[in-house]
């Protein structure tokens, strides 16, 4: 039984139907791809899955249990937790502060208006945890705004794991890095992929095509195609769209 | 991994400005000033401080606060005058109404923010003001609630005079001692950090699993219940209570001292605005009945020039000339 499921999702804006008829799966310790080309419906998919959303119409399960239109707060709380394709910090904070604010130890304390947060070692500890697993160890002190764009991304994919989730969405992690940056975060990725369930929005095939177990293709709001990156490359459809074009 | 500067429990800009205010009397006539004027200034830096916490640490532009400054001074009168004359009933009553009135008006708009949020408390604030200069048969209208009384304050054991106005100061003096510490106390703890990570962004933070909605709540209802202290020494200090305090343009000030004091880059802020404030008043205003003139187009010049106010002038001033400091700049984060 898959983790996550999406059936028969509708979502119109408007006249404009982003999605239509869209069914997904994630199964546990996976990493499943979502690519298409852009206006595709990819991150208002993204969005309906993780509740900032609501659908029309269909229903999305996690863990066997119905979330459809449930809040952002309530889904993070379940499990789920997401970047975001632009940027979303609190820029104000450090590195570590931003971490900190995520932790769910913390959260749970957050009506404790007494104590000093800041000399609670053992939320610093793992807030200091959290960001050597992205490869920001020694980048605590500085404040999000005054990090390097390729150390933005990073800190965006810890704030995420912060919340100790079961399931990663990631929303087009490879967003305005070059190659070396993208380099380093697939590694990052792959490593995150050992220990967790992650779907990923991306449309650098390359990137999607070396770490996917799963990929479905959204285009004009459709799954119009799904596999594993090998059954992709010889689907029809695939080879013969822009998409397939791309990847030779 | 290096040690994280954290808040010390009683800093020294805190200990600096009690002691200050503790010694006030026994030098403020020398420097010109007279006692009730200190009342005054304490009584604003209370309600100030307890604006920041909407303000500056939530994000959260309300310019009807005077509403809720005003309530607690009625409640103060009223419940004085109509129910039990018992300083400490009286006071906390005047905490927890206007507390009851900040949590009705936040249920209304803590779904909002930005522009939307201050328009809303603009509404808000003018009706209250509309009811406390109709409502006759309760607020006295226009002329408002006369013959209010500095009560006795008993503690048991002893009991004090508050007549005078050296004994309302020092009285003051303990509450403001109390509510200081116990916002710098929430505004370093968890509360305070995720408040201040809804002020930055808050769709993440709803992300991240966070109540957005409830910090948002609390906070505007805390800072209503400090407001209605503040107002409730100055229903005392005053001995009346009138709708003039609720005003729009009443509510603007706080929202002026919170700003040219620099609230929005340290705690430390609303107390500068409200001490500079309240001078700029006093000795403005005794050259000239058109002070506020003097004083909106330094408040615009401050705007312009020196958005960070005065303790981000301060803060400046201090990192070029100590850039060893750096956990001075994050004084605020700290």
């Amino acid at each position: 039984m898959p983790l996550f499921e999406a059936k028969h999702l509708h979502k119109r804006f408007g006249d404009a139907v982003v999605l239509e008829d869209i069914s997904l799966s994630f199964d546990e310790g996976r990493l499943s791809g979502i690519m298409g080309p852009n206006g595709a419906g990819k991150t208002t998919c993204f969005n309906v899955l993780t509740g900032r959303y609501k659908p029309d119409r269909g229903e999305v399960r996690f863990d066997d249990r119905v979330i459809t239109g449930a809040t952002p707060r309530a889904i993070a709380r379940l499990g789920i937790s997401r970047s975001f394709q632009v940027m979303n910090l609190f820029n104000d904070y450090t590195a570590l502060d931003n971490i900190m604010v995520a932790l769910p130890a913390v959260r749970r304390r957050g009506f404790d208006a007494w104590s000093d947060l800041a000399s609670d070692s053992s939320a610093q500890d793992e807030a200091a945890g959290v960001l050597t697993r992205v490869g920001l160890a020694g980048r605590e002190r500085i404040p999000a705004k005054s990090l390097p764009y390729g150390e933005r991304r990073a800190l965006e994919i810890a704030v995420a794991l912060a919340a100790q989730p079961r399931l990663l969405f990631l929303d087009e992690p490879t967003a305005g890095l070059g190659t070396e940056g993208t380099a380093r975060l697939s590694a990052l990725i792959a490593e995150l992929k050992r220990t967790l369930t992650i779907v990923v929005i991306e449309h650098d095939m390359h990137f999607l095509f070396g770490l996917a177990d799963r990929i479905s293709v959204i285009h004009w709001g459709q799954v119009i195609a799904e596999g594993t990156p090998d059954e992709l490359r010889a689907d029809p459809w695939v080879r013969r769209s822009n998409l397939g074009a791309l990847e030779q | 991994m290096s040690a994280r500067p954290r808040a010390a429990f009683v800093p020294l800009p805190m200990l600096l400005l009690l002691v200050g205010l503790a010694s006030a009397p026994l030098w403020l006539t020398r420097v010109g000033l007279y006692q009730y004027l200190a009342l005054e200034i304490m009584i604003w830096m209370l309600f100030a401080l307890g604006y920041n916490l909407l303000l500056g640490y939530g994000g959260l532009p309300s310019f009807g606060h005077g509403a809720f400054f005003g309530i607690g001074a009625y409640a103060f009168g009223l419940l004085q005058l109509r129910l039990w004359p018992n300083l400490w009933f009286d006071l906390i009553g005047a905490a927890v109404i206007a507390a009851a009135f900040g949590a009705v008006v936040a249920a209304f708009i803590s779904h909002r923010r930005g522009i939307y949020y201050a328009l809303l408390t603009i509404a808000f604030g003018q009706v209250f003001w509309f009811v406390a200069i109709k409502w006759h048969s309760v607020t006295g209208g226009e002329d408002g609630l006369l013959n209010i009384k500095r009560l006795r304050a008993d503690f048991g054991y002893a009991s004090f005079d508050l007549a005078s106005n050296q004994a309302l100061y020092y009285f003051a003096f303990g509450i403001f001692t109390l509510a200081v510490f116990a916002l710098w106390r929430l505004v370093h703890s968890p509360f305070g950090r995720i408040l201040t990570a809804i002020k930055q962004n808050e769709m993440r933070a709803a992300f991240v699993g966070h109540d957005v909605w409830l910090y948002k709540w609390i906070a505007f209802t805390l800072s209503a219940a400090v407001a209605g202290v503040a107002g409730a020494l100055f229903a005392m200090a005053q001995q009346s209570a009138y709708p003039n305090v609720m005003s729009l343009h009443s509510s603007g000030f706080v929202v002026m001292m919170v700003l040219i004091g620099g609230g929005l880059v340290s705690f430390w802020g609303p107390v500068l605005g409200a001490l500079f404030f309240i001078l700029a008043r006093d000795l403005l205003g005794a050259y000239t009945e058109t002070w506020l003139l003097w004083y909106g187009l330094l408040f615009m010049a401050m705007v312009l020039w020196q958005p960070e106010g005065i303790a981000g002038a301060w803060q400046a001033w201090r990192r070029t000339h100590r850039p060893a400091a750096p956990a001075l700049a994050a004084s605020k984060a700290a």
